[in-house]
């Protein structure tokens, strides 16, 4: 392109966005000068002319274009997003969740994305999906129960544990400990024979089966390798690298992980964003759930409106539920929150504290019958007598 | 006029028993309301000087009629006080957390810094029960405390421990009070309570407000009986009980008869002040229903806030069927004449319009035809006396009709007015229209405005409403207007267009090359503003032809440039353009369509490319006349080859359905040898999934592709010939997959993405062995809607078809909600003059909205300049 126009749009006061735009489409074009600047003066002129206008009632517009579009989403709770394997919840009921800001999604799952080293191949990527999937003791070998001696005989599997990547001498010291620590379950004595990678657990009460059987359901289940929170990981392999997808979520844990590449990892869960990342991290969070939530469902929807959202549910540095229990509870006007739920609880309780409401916001204007202050109803004009 | 006063603010606060004394006008002590002559009882219930509701009569205490009088409070004296029941939680509080002799608060100075923070700093939080340990000693007296129980809904006791047995005490409300009155000022500012204005001990009654008459009227049944309001009811209740309260006080009754009559005050205070109450049976009409007291009246959608102040009643509307004509314009509306008739225009006369006026007064308020001019309903005097207009005064009206009076007209064509449907989930739901008066008796709207609306005319209705003064007027016009809302807000694009036939029709019309008489292309144009045909494209036996692209290039502005790809384009690896064998290449250059299909693409709602464009460089008003004529054009196109589809048209040959046939045993034997390799164990599970979930994976997977291929077989039977291919390629109505189901066959039928399951044990239906997983049994469909469905597959038909059904139901009311949370969320949010976001109390919330600072609306799909649109349309080609 010919550097006088260059120069010419990286001079303009124009966004990024739009610049980058113009770049692209007058690649390798011959124009003329003229040609040129009629093409600019109408990309600055159109870019003034999309500027949001002073008092536009912008919450209320961002509310519809979330709201309206809800009639149109399916139900359906369970989707194959992508991954066939793996049950995310998606349509209303998860936009529903975002909105509500619940401390844990029905269906948590994280997208893992490895290191170039690890993301290359495939048995690289399964040796990190290894270290993340919660993998009970029982796939580690066979688990007998010995009623004669009322114990437990566990046999460990030396080459599954070597596929694993973990050794006997590690599972034989986390399984007891998790059992105790994790399932909460201490009625037992353990010994361990490492050289035979066998371990014996035994009831303290020696009198009855049911606690052995009890004991054996735990020794069954205890997690030995990876977090336990991911009852899944699957490995996927998208445009040239490998993504573990997975069922479950703990991004504090996952991180810690060798071979992740903390910088594109996400998980759906967006409290634990907030608590692991932080609140800018959660907005963000927000933002990117519900506009794929919504584009999943095939509704466009402006970023700006969910910005919004997300922006008004952080405002205050944690993520408050659009709601009786977030935004909407916490008003400062008590007509606001009575006329939207609780209404007497809210009456009640403004008397004793001798609340006062300014009549700032729409709800308490309408309720007394004056003009709101958004939009036309926000200017004021003040003729001034000639004489 | 009045001068405008405006409420600064509102202040919520306690009675105190002497406010309610010094604002009672008098006090309460007959239960009755009425004397056997229908007249009040003096200091009864319904006392004259409470206020007036019967006309005729005037209010003793403000003199005025029923229609100006407010009504004014009484008040009952308890015998004994009585707790308010919306206060319990915080009487628990105060007795948990003050002492017991001394009903101080329960901490020392010093401990009480720790949790509110010395005084002048103010990152404080109030006290709370938590901050309490519970059965301490005071610190201020020494006192041990005991454990307060409170039991719903309104009982309270002490509990001590007296030889190891737990003793409970009960507490009167008397003796609460008597222990919140010693709290001292100071140590109720540490609770969150300002004394000034709520003292606790004024949340235990001691004496009743009686709302005035004019809150709880009576209303006069048919047979001449007075019925009570509910509230008068519960009054009378409370009168009663507290009467005989006093007389047995009075009389020194025994203890426990004191203390049952309590009780039962207590209890009809509670219901009185709220009927919902946990814990306490509701009281009851004589008939049984539960009667809707003080609370009652506030909560709920139908309650005072939602339904009576955040919602309002409004004069001036109109409400009727819609129906459908495509031949007015999108930014009219007609209305019957029957409504212009009745709703009217306030104008206030001036020596301008004077005699204007009274030639409309002097029609009156009956206009029999559209012909006649516009009449006149009312005429209001400048002492704002309203006189009706009737055939006898006419003309004496007009006569005296002057400068400084206002007549109230009838709607005329061209006036503005406000279209509405419920519900109303996004502003364009209410657009402003311009009125057309017509005959019939419903609304009639062009029906590419449906889509803002969400309308359809399957009987559905719209409202219509007057706007009365200037303001409203110049705003309806202004921001309102239809023209103003083509674009939508939510994705900045817009959302007005061509729908069903229109879109048909113009596919119809400019699909491939074809040429018109000039008949033809003048029967074409009719009605749409073209006023010169543009030069024929080609001579054919000495007749001048025009193709259908040059028909259609008519509706265009003339340097419309731009490049895109029709709803029919397939997405070819290589696209060729021009050359393009669907005709999908739609190609405009200087307001010509050198090649390519219109269709829903191009100007459909939600897509209209062209539509977009036009709004963008020609602005909205030459958008809406746009639509009008491509909505006028594509019906005309579509009228003059007529457009029907029949069963017929379902019809396939023999070696299509041979083909089916195959396809689908094919798949269903297919189906078959996967449920064996299952049934032997030989099945492979797929990683993280039981191999019964990978049989009916793969299951689906195998008849969804049969179904597929039964609808490509019958695709390729039917051509642009057949009126549903039109409708789906067009993007019209519908799509293959309806036409597959109709001609090929319906598919699976599921229940939540799974074959249907349910039933008997382990079968679907009796006609099924247990156990059987074949693709019938499980609600496989081979036939087609049109060769119909045998008594089985109807049947699962219907279990797959019910749960779209509750689906539907569920989503609205769900979404509903979101919606409704949602608005109250961000209502108070606005830009301010700075750019920034904040809301109507000044707090920040974006320093710049959406980060850039554009308006959705404007943008172009999200993105602040449709830089593309602009380059396309100065280098005219495509980029």
């Amino acid at each position: 392109m010919n550097p006088e126009f260059e120069e010419a749009i990286r001079d303009a006061s124009l966004p990024d966005k739009t610049k980058q735009q113009l770049r692209t489409f007058l690649e390798g074009k011959e124009i003329t000068r003229e040609q040129f600047s009629t093409i600019l003066d109408r990309v600055i002129n159109e870019y003034m002319n999309t500027r949001i206008e002073a008092c536009e009632a912008v919450g209320i517009i961002a509310a519809q274009s979330i709201g309206e579009p809800g009639t149109q989403m399916t139900m359906r709770t369970f989707h194959y997003a992508g991954v066939a394997e793996i049950n995310v919840t998606l349509g209303l009921p998860r936009l529903i969740e975002i909105m509500d800001a619940r401390k844990e999604p029905s269906t948590p799952t994280m997208t893992i994305y490895l290191q170039e080293e690890y993301s290359g191949d495939r048995d690289r990527a399964r040796e990190v999906s290894w270290q993340i999937e919660a993998a009970p003791l029982h796939e580690f070998g066979d688990i007998v129960i010995d009623m004669e001696n009322m114990q437990i005989v566990v046999q460990l599997n030396a080459a599954v544990c070597d596929k694993r990547k973990i050794s006997v001498a590690d599972i034989v010291e986390i399984a007891p400990r998790k059992i105790k620590d994790r399932r909460h379950y201490r009625d037992f004595d353990h010994e361990v024979d490492e050289k035979g990678a066998v371990m014996y657990f035994m009831p303290k009460d020696k009198e009855s089966y049911q606690n052995l059987f009890q004991l054996a359901e735990h020794v069954r289940n205890v997690i030995v390798q990876g977090i336990d929170d991911i009852e899944r990981v699957v490995v996927r392999k998208e445009s040239g690298e490998y993504i573990l997808y997975t069922e479950g979520s703990n991004l504090k844990d996952v991180f810690e992980v060798v071979g992740v590449d903390t910088t594109r990892t996400r998980t759906n869960n967006i409290s634990e964003i907030s608590q692991v990342l932080g609140i800018e991290a959660a907005r963000n969070a927000i933002i990117h759930e519900a506009l794929s939530t919504l584009n999943e469902q095939g509704i466009m929807v402006d970023v700006r409106h969910i910005m919004l959202v997300a922006d008004m549910m952080c405002m205050d540095g944690e993520v408050k539920q659009i709601g009786r229990h977030g935004i909407a509870g916490e008003k400062e006007s008590v007509l606001s929150r009575a006329a939207f739920e609780v209404t007497v609880n809210h009456l009640l309780d403004a008397a004793v504290a001798n609340e006062v409401d300014e009549l700032s916001g729409v709800t308490e204007n309408v309720i007394v019958g004056q003009p709101i202050q958004l939009g036309t109803g926000d200017v004021k004009l003040i003729a001034k007598p000639l004489n | 006029m009045p001068s405008p006063k405006r409420i600064g603010k509102i202040e919520f606060g306690l009675l105190s028993p002497k406010e309610i004394r010094t604002m009672s006008v008098r006090k309460i002590i007959w239960a009755d309301t009425y004397d056997d002559d229908g007249f009040p009882y003096p200091q009864g219930l319904m006392d004259l000087n409470l206020g007036v509701i019967d006309p005729g009569l005037r209010c003793k205490t403000c003199d005025q009629k029923a229609s100006e009088c407010p009504g004014h409070f009484g008040h009952i004296e308890l015998a004994k006080p009585v707790i308010h029941v919306g206060y319990t939680r915080l009487i628990r509080k105060l007795l948990r957390v003050t002492c017991r002799s001394c009903s101080r608060l329960l901490l020392s100075p010093e401990e009480i810094e720790k949790v509110v923070g010395t005084e002048d700093d103010l990152t404080g939080d109030v006290l709370s029960e938590k901050d309490i340990k519970k059965e301490r000693l005071c610190p201020h007296c020494g006192e041990q405390q005991l454990k307060i129980n409170f039991e719903k809904p309104t009982t309270f006791s002490e509990i001590f421990i007296d030889d190891g047995k737990k003793i409970e005490h009960k507490l009167t409300p008397a003796d609460i009070r008597a222990r919140m009155e010693k709290i001292p000022d100071e140590d109720l500012r540490h609770l969150g309570i300002n004394p000034d204005v709520a003292r606790p001990e004024w949340t235990i009654l001691t004496v009743l407000p009686v709302p005035p008459v004019t809150m709880r009227p009576s209303i006069i049944l048919e047979n001449g009986q007075r019925s009570e309001d509910d509230l008068t009811h519960k009054l009378v209740d409370i009168i009663r009980i507290n009467q005989r309260f006093k007389e047995n006080q009075d009389a020194g009754a025994p203890q426990l008869i004191i203390e049952d009559l309590w009780e039962l005050l207590q209890y009809h205070v509670t219901t009185y002040l709220d009927n919902e109450v946990a814990g306490c049976p509701p009281a009851r009409h004589r008939s049984g229903r539960p009667l809707k007291t003080l609370s009652q009246r506030l909560k709920g959608k139908d309650g005072r806030f939602r339904g009576s102040l955040s919602g309002k009643r409004v004069n001036f509307s109109a409400r009727t069927v819609i129906s459908p004509d495509p031949n007015l314009s999108v930014i009219e509306v007609g209305i019957p004449l029957a409504v212009a008739n009745e709703m009217t225009i306030p104008v206030q006369a001036n020596p301008f319009n004077i005699e204007e006026l009274r030639q409309m007064v002097r029609y009156g308020p009956h206009r029999a035809s559209l012909s006649d001019p516009c009449g006149a309903n009312y005429v209001i005097r400048p002492d704002k006396r309203r006189l009706r207009l009737a055939e006898g005064n006419l003309e004496t009206v007009a006569e005296m009709l002057e400068p400084g009076w206002t007549v109230e007209r009838q709607i005329r064509d061209g006036d503005i007015v406000l279209f509405n449907r419920q519900p109303s989930l996004h502003r364009m739901s209410i657009m402003a229209h311009r009125v057309k008066v017509m005959d019939g008796r419903t609304f009639r709207l062009n029906p590419a405005v449906c889509p803002p609306y969400n309308a359809d005319f399957d009987g559905d209705e719209m409202n219509l409403h007057i706007p009365q003064t200037e303001e409203a007027r110049a705003e309806a016009a202004i921001l309102v207007a239809v023209e103003e809302n083509i674009l939508s807000p939510r994705f900045g694009g817009p959302i007005i267009g061509g729908i069903h036939d229109h879109v048909s029709g113009i596919f119809m019309l400019t699909n491939q090359l074809k040429w018109h008489s000039k008949e033809e292309a003048l029967y074409l144009l009719k009605n749409i503003g073209v006023e010169h045909l543009p030069a024929p494209g080609k001579q054919e036996e000495g007749r001048p032809l025009w193709s259908n692209k040059q028909i259609f290039s008519t509706v265009l502005p003339k340097e419309l440039n731009m490049v895109f790809r029709a709803s029919s384009c397939q997405n070819c690896e290589t696209c060729r353009r021009e050359l393009c064998e669907r005709d999908a290449y739609v190609r405009i250059i200087d307001g010509i369509l050198e090649s390519g299909t219109i269709d829903k693409k191009a100007i459909g709602a939600f897509d209209g490319q062209i539509v977009n464009r036009i709004i963008r460089q020609y602005g909205m008003k030459r958008a809406a006349e746009f639509i009008d004529a491509i909505t006028h054009l594509s019906i005309r196109a579509i009228m003059m080859n007529g457009f029907s589809f029949g069963i017929d048209d379902e019809d396939l040959s023999k070696t299509e359905y041979g083909q089916i046939e195959e396809v689908l045993s094919n798949a269903v034997n297919d189906v078959q040898r996967r449920i064996k390799i299952y049934e032997d164990g030989q099945l492979e599970a797929m990683p993280g999934r039981t191999p019964e979930e990978t049989l009916e994976m793969q299951i689906m997977q195998v008849l969804g592709k049969a179904r597929d291929r039964t609808g490509e077989i019958a695709g390729r039977h039917l051509g642009l010939g057949n009126s549903a291919v039109v409708m789906a390629v067009s993007g019209a109505r519908g799509s293959m997959l309806n036409l597959t189901q109709m001609a090929g066959c319906v598919g699976q039928q599921s229940v939540r993405g799974e074959r249907i399951m349910r039933g008997y044990d382990d079968r679907t239906l009796p006609h099924f062995k247990k156990g059987d997983r074949g693709s019938d049994a499980h609600g496989f469909i081979t036939h087609s809607y049109k060769s119909g469905l045998n008594p089985t597959e109807f049947f699962f038909h219907a279990i797959g078809g019910r749960e779209g059904l509750v689906d539907t139901a569920v989503r609205t009311s769900q979404s509903g909600y979101l919606q409704r949370r949602m608005i109250n969320a961000l209502q108070d949010l606005k830009v301010a003059y700075d750019g920034t976001v904040r809301t109507t109390g000044g707090r920040i919330i974006q320093f710049c909205y959406g980060e850039d600072g554009t308006d959705p609306m404007k943008s172009s799909f999200g993105d602040p300049v449709d830089v593309k649109g602009i380059v396309e349309s100065i280098l005219k080609e495509e980029v």
